[in-house]
């Protein structure tokens, strides 16, 4: 198994959680040069947040809102930096609008990582709904996306994918499924 | 309108007015992001600039693009013009860009009270928030009004040369925009990154 090969490789020994998700996508924004990460929180995120922060490679930050942080690095990729944004399933719900107006019609590769709230155990109605906006959104716009389920196989779409956005300079989104994170139980 | 802001010691003037004196400021190919509407009207009708960024839509998100420009290239001072109703719509960018402090960015604020390019009507701001009060308690400590077109040149001297970012407030006039910006998004896009140096020229 892959994901056991990893356990045992040398890399795997340089950090904690090399063969978790939120390794595998800190080590893939590295290896494409993906260095300025705003994001705005989620439970589920909260490994590779930590994370990223902890790495002085990635400028990481919270802002107040999502659209706020694809204004940010739709500027950084015009001045040459590359960066992602890091979200959740009700913050991809608010960008429909700088998506449009902004990241399309420029032709700006914008990277986001979407974790996945409203499925698979969901105990908030709301978000359940919000939840059922975010494909129609991204498929109205012809948006590339892809839902990841699976560990093994999480870098290859993560890797080709960043880089198909930065060639075609064009947005992607990568949902993380709760399958893949463990997803946010219901504990209060 | 007759309120209280009305009496603040800081003169109308006028936008276009104001953008050319920022454009003869500049020396050092300074990037200058432009609004939606009208701050990029009269940023085009001042002399267009491979360094120009021209919103077309995404409203409120001047200062987060010159930010993320700002990040990307901390040697060149950005500029970045965003309208009163405009900034309402992301107030919590001033927060952002206060706990970054990105030393080569200035933020410049034109307020009209008003929604000038849909009807002129007032933002829910109009005569009760003052725009410089809230960039202070944003964090912004490099915040002002400008008094007048001097006092307007001598803040933006001080910003180009300053540690911190600063956000200049300058009350404006009425008057519509100058000039139109073209509209082709990509063509934008490119010749600001040729501007920026990240492009070769085609």
């Amino acid at each position: 198994m892959a994901i056991a090969e990893q356990k045992t490789s040398p890399q795997a020994a340089q950090g904690a959680g090399e063969s978790s998700w939120d390794g595998i996508v800190l080590q893939t924004l590295k290896r494409n040069e993906i260095s300025l990460i705003p994001y705005v929180p989620d439970r589920v995120l909260t490994p590779l947040i930590k994370n990223l922060h902890a790495d002085p490679f990635f400028t990481t930050f919270a802002t107040a809102r999502e659209e706020e942080a694809v204004g940010i690095v739709s500027g950084a990729w015009m001045g040459g930096r590359r960066g992602a944004v890091l979200m959740q399933t009700s913050g991809f719900a608010t960008l429909a609008n700088v998506l449009a107006s902004l990241a399309v019609p420029y032709q700006i590769p914008l990277i986001m990582f979407v974790s996945e709230r409203g499925t698979l155990g969901e105990f908030n109605y709301g978000q359940s709904l919000v939840c059922r906006t975010m494909r129609p959104v991204l498929d109205s716009l012809a948006l590339e996306h892809h839902t990841i389920t699976r560990l093994d196989e999480l870098e290859f779409i993560a890797d080709r994918s960043i880089k198909q956005a930065v060639t075609t300079q064009a947005p992607v989104a990568l949902i993380l499924n709760p399958l893949l994170t463990g997803g946010k139980v219901f504990d209060k | 309108m007759k309120t209280d802001l009305d009496n603040r010691n800081t003169k109308v003037m006028n936008r276009f007015d104001v953008t050319s004196r920022l454009i003869a400021k500049l020396g050092n190919e300074e990037a200058v992001i432009g609004g939606i509407g009208n701050t990029n009207f009269d940023l085009w009708a001042a002399g267009h600039r491979p360094q120009n960024f021209y919103m077309l839509g995404s409203m409120g998100l001047a200062f987060p693009i010159a930010l993320g420009v700002a990040l990307a290239q901390p040697d060149r001072h950005v500029f970045a013009l965003e309208g009163d109703g405009s900034l309402l719509m992301q107030l919590g960018a001033l927060s952002t860009i206060a706990a970054l402090k990105p030393k080569n960015l200035t933020m410049i604020v034109m307020d009209n009270g008003i929604y000038q390019i849909t009807g002129a009507q007032p933002t829910p701001a109009a005569g009760v928030a003052d725009i410089v009060a809230i960039a202070l308690g944003s964090g912004l400590a490099n915040s002002a009004w400008a008094a007048d077109e001097e006092d307007f040149e001598r803040l933006i001297e001080a910003a180009m040369g300053a540690s911190e970012p600063h956000l200049i407030a300058v009350r404006i006039d009425d008057k519509p925009g100058i000039g139109t910006t073209r509209r082709d998004p990509v063509q934008i896009r490119e010749r600001f990154m040729h501007g920026l140096g990240v492009r070769e020229p085609l």
